[in-house]
């Protein structure tokens, strides 16, 4: 261990720059650490900060059940594509700034005792930005839920879709859509939660179509960015455009919810939505999955009966689900509808 | 067997003009040629194309957009549903139909007619050339990203074939709303991107002067997409390019649209719909390593703490950082 030399630096540079920070909105001087005790929250005003993925994660699941899934999957480069920096540097540096592979994580978790697959995206990684990796996590998680038939939640934090991966990203809308569309058919439900910012090509497309919408409040949703809007139509913005308020007020998401109400209103939404049960879905699942599981009513029951379900046993989700699906044909093949 | 069906992976000939030097100002020239105003668009291009056309309008709750057309039509005596983007030929008409940009009531009267396909049984195929969805506020308050997101998930479920053509600029979710198919045709000058490349300039170079730059960086070219898989098909176009010659290239089109409609027409519908489900689920290049990255989110309970005394090492994941705090970057992110 190399000796430390006391150095003689401007009284100002011996704090970390950023042990506080100015809330934007009501500018009251917030210490960082008491923030995120808050879940990063302005006590004097409610201006709702960004939350990381591991942070959100950590609010919304019940501590200690969350279990990742595909963990592994990494962007690679198919355009070759260079601005000011590489794509690859650019992924590289995200990923030491954030600790993540990429922009989303997802697993399975319980919210107040009930099993959900969740997706959270996180805006520090590329501005949230969804690239063939995001989409790819958004399509396995709507595809594990359909097959393990568990609620499918997914939080948006997101600019739009990847421009560093071309059309490549574009397709993400598709495959997203898609793979939620398949889940719609078999009757297992999809919240979204949209957070601040929501926006472009992830905001056309998975976001924007949960069986219901919620919106934490001022965030930031819409389709094209304001510089966008203003520089192809000349015109006047009305006031509180594209916040998660406009939205409400036209209809296009069902609450606007304080993050600490979040955790619970989201237990209390997945009381009513539940996913169709097998014999009701019929032949949507096809002949690969049995309509009749053994032992399944007995974790029918334990959910009825015992409010909170303990923790899986191990990362894969329940033996009695089935083997969850690995991308490739088995989740599809059950619901040919 | 349905790839050869759809003849995907094909080569085809597609006769690439004598390039200019710089393959910046090559890219270029074809973003101002899918640009030319004299391009034809849906309506030109079934004028020759199709036997009769009938169109229809309006989205049966709020309007009719005059930037999205919509129709019943006969091309070589198979009858068919179409919708397409309809850009104007001159100022006064680029004025009445919003300069080829829908808005919301746009998509939702293209589903309604892919709707009707599905009902009655009939092929949908949709032209696609359009700078982007309308980005106006009153877009916004309609919904122009649900709108698009709907039809998108419309169409990866559609029980009908569904042939999309690029035919001029495909520009980003307001193209792709419609542009999802079986087949995916393009002309060769046509130019397909997840953002205008003014707009990717903008952001990743601060400027929208060096759109060329961008343009070529995206690889938006139809020979570009063909080779990334996002387009099957890239249909030659006649001389300088398919503004000099309105009825060769729809006779060219015609020619394909037709002999992929009936290869489509011979697969199970069942098939049709899980083959377009994979199509665009394997668009998207990735690569699956080892060991996750994020350490799981807990705080160590004394379960935790235990299993780190007989198994260190396994658990000490990387540092979680704390939300995001100034990281100075561009946004890596589209706006359109």
């Amino acid at each position: 261990m190399p000796i430390k030399l006391p150095s003689f630096r401007p009284r100002k540079d011996a704090y970390p720059p950023d042990m506080w920070m100015k809330c934007p909105s009501c500018e009251e001087m917030l210490f960082n650490k008491q923030l995120d005790k808050i879940l990063r929250v302005c006590p004097s005003c409610g201006h709702h900060f960004r939350l990381s993925a591991a942070m959100r994660l950590e609010h919304l699941i019940d501590h200690g059940s969350f279990r990742e899934r595909d963990a592994g999957l990494q962007s690679v480069d198919p355009l070759g594509f260079v601005d000011q920096k590489s794509y690859p540097d650019r992924v590289t540096a995200a990923q030491l700034a954030t600790g993540m592979r990429d922009a989303a994580v997802w697993g399975t978790g319980t919210i107040e005792g009930r099993h959900v697959a969740i997706c959270v995206m996180d805006f520090g990684f590329m501005g949230g930005s969804m690239g063939a990796v995001v989409g790819e996590k958004v399509a396995r998680a709507a595809e594990a839920a359909t097959y393990e038939r568990i609620p499918l939640i997914i939080v948006s934090a997101s600019g739009g879709a990847r421009m560093q991966e071309g059309t490549l990203a574009l397709m993400q809308l598709a495959k997203t859509v898609g793979a939620i569309e398949r889940l719609r058919a078999a009757g297992v439900p999809y919240i979204s939660l949209l957070s601040d910012p929501t926006t472009g090509g992830v905001f056309a497309s998975f976001a924007v179509i949960g069986d219901v919408n919620i919106a934490e409040p001022n965030a930031l949703i819409g389709f094209a960015g304001a510089r966008v809007t203003a520089g192809t139509i000349a015109q006047e913005l009305p006031e509180g455009f594209q916040r998660a308020e406009f939205l409400f007020d036209h209809g296009y998401v069902d609450r606007v919810v304080h993050r600490t109400d979040l955790r619970a209103e989201l237990g209390l939404l997945l009381r009513y939505l539940v996913p169709r049960t097998i014999d009701h879905a019929g032949d949507l699942d096809g002949p690969v999955t049995p309509s009749f599981r053994p032992l399944s009513f007995l974790s029918a029951l334990a959910d009825r009966v015992i409010p909170e379900v303990e923790e899986e046993p191990n990362g894969r989700g329940e033996a009695g689900r089935g083997a969850p699906g690995r991308g490739a044909a088995t989740p599809a093949e059950v619901d040919r509808g | 067997m349905v790839d050869r069906l759809r003849g995907r992976g094909r080569e085809s000939a597609v006769t690439t003009a004598e390039a200019p030097a710089d393959p910046k100002t090559a890219v270029w020239d074809r973003v101002q040629l899918a640009r030319n105003i004299r391009r034809p668009r849906t309506l030109e291009l079934l004028a020759p194309m199709a036997e009769d056309f009938i169109e229809i309008h309006g989205d049966r709750a709020f309007g009719d957009d005059p930037a999205m057309v919509a129709g019943f039509a006969r091309i070589a005596g198979r009858r068919v549903v179409v919708v397409g983007q309809q850009k104007g030929a001159d100022t006064e008409e680029n004025i009445q139909r919003n300069f080829g940009m829908p808005h919301p009531e746009g998509y939702r009267k293209a589903m309604r007619a892919m709707e009707l396909a599905e009902r009655f049984g009939l092929p949908v195929v949709s032209f696609v050339d359009v700078p982007g969805a309308h980005p106006g506020p009153e877009s916004e308050e309609r919904g122009i990203a649900e709108s698009i997101a709907r039809s998108v998930g419309l169409m990866t479920r559609l029980r009908t074939p569904i042939v999309a053509v690029i035919t001029g600029e495909g520009g980003s979710g307001g193209a792709l709303a419609i542009a999802v198919g079986d087949v995916v045709v393009a002309l060769e000058n046509a130019v397909y991107s997840v953002i205008s490349p003014e707009g990717c300039a903008a952001i990743l170079w601060r400027t929208a002067d060096e759109a060329p730059t961008a343009a070529l960086a995206m690889k938006m070219t139809a020979a570009d997409q063909q080779a990334l898989g996002v387009v099957d098909v890239v249909v030659p176009e006649p001389g300088e390019g398919a503004h000099t010659d309105h009825e060769e290239t729809a006779r060219r089109l015609r020619e394909v649209i037709v002999e992929r409609l009936d290869a489509l027409a011979l697969v199970p519908l069942d098939l049709l719909v899980e083959e377009r489900y994979r199509r665009y689920r394997n668009l998207g290049a990735y690569t699956e390593v080892a060991q996750p990255a994020v350490a799981p989110p807990e705080r160590p309970g004394f379960a935790d703490r235990l299993r780190n005394l007989l198994d260190p090492g396994r658990w000490a994941g990387v540092q979680l950082p704390g939300p995001g705090r100034g990281r100075e970057e561009p946004p890596a992110r589209e706006e359109v």
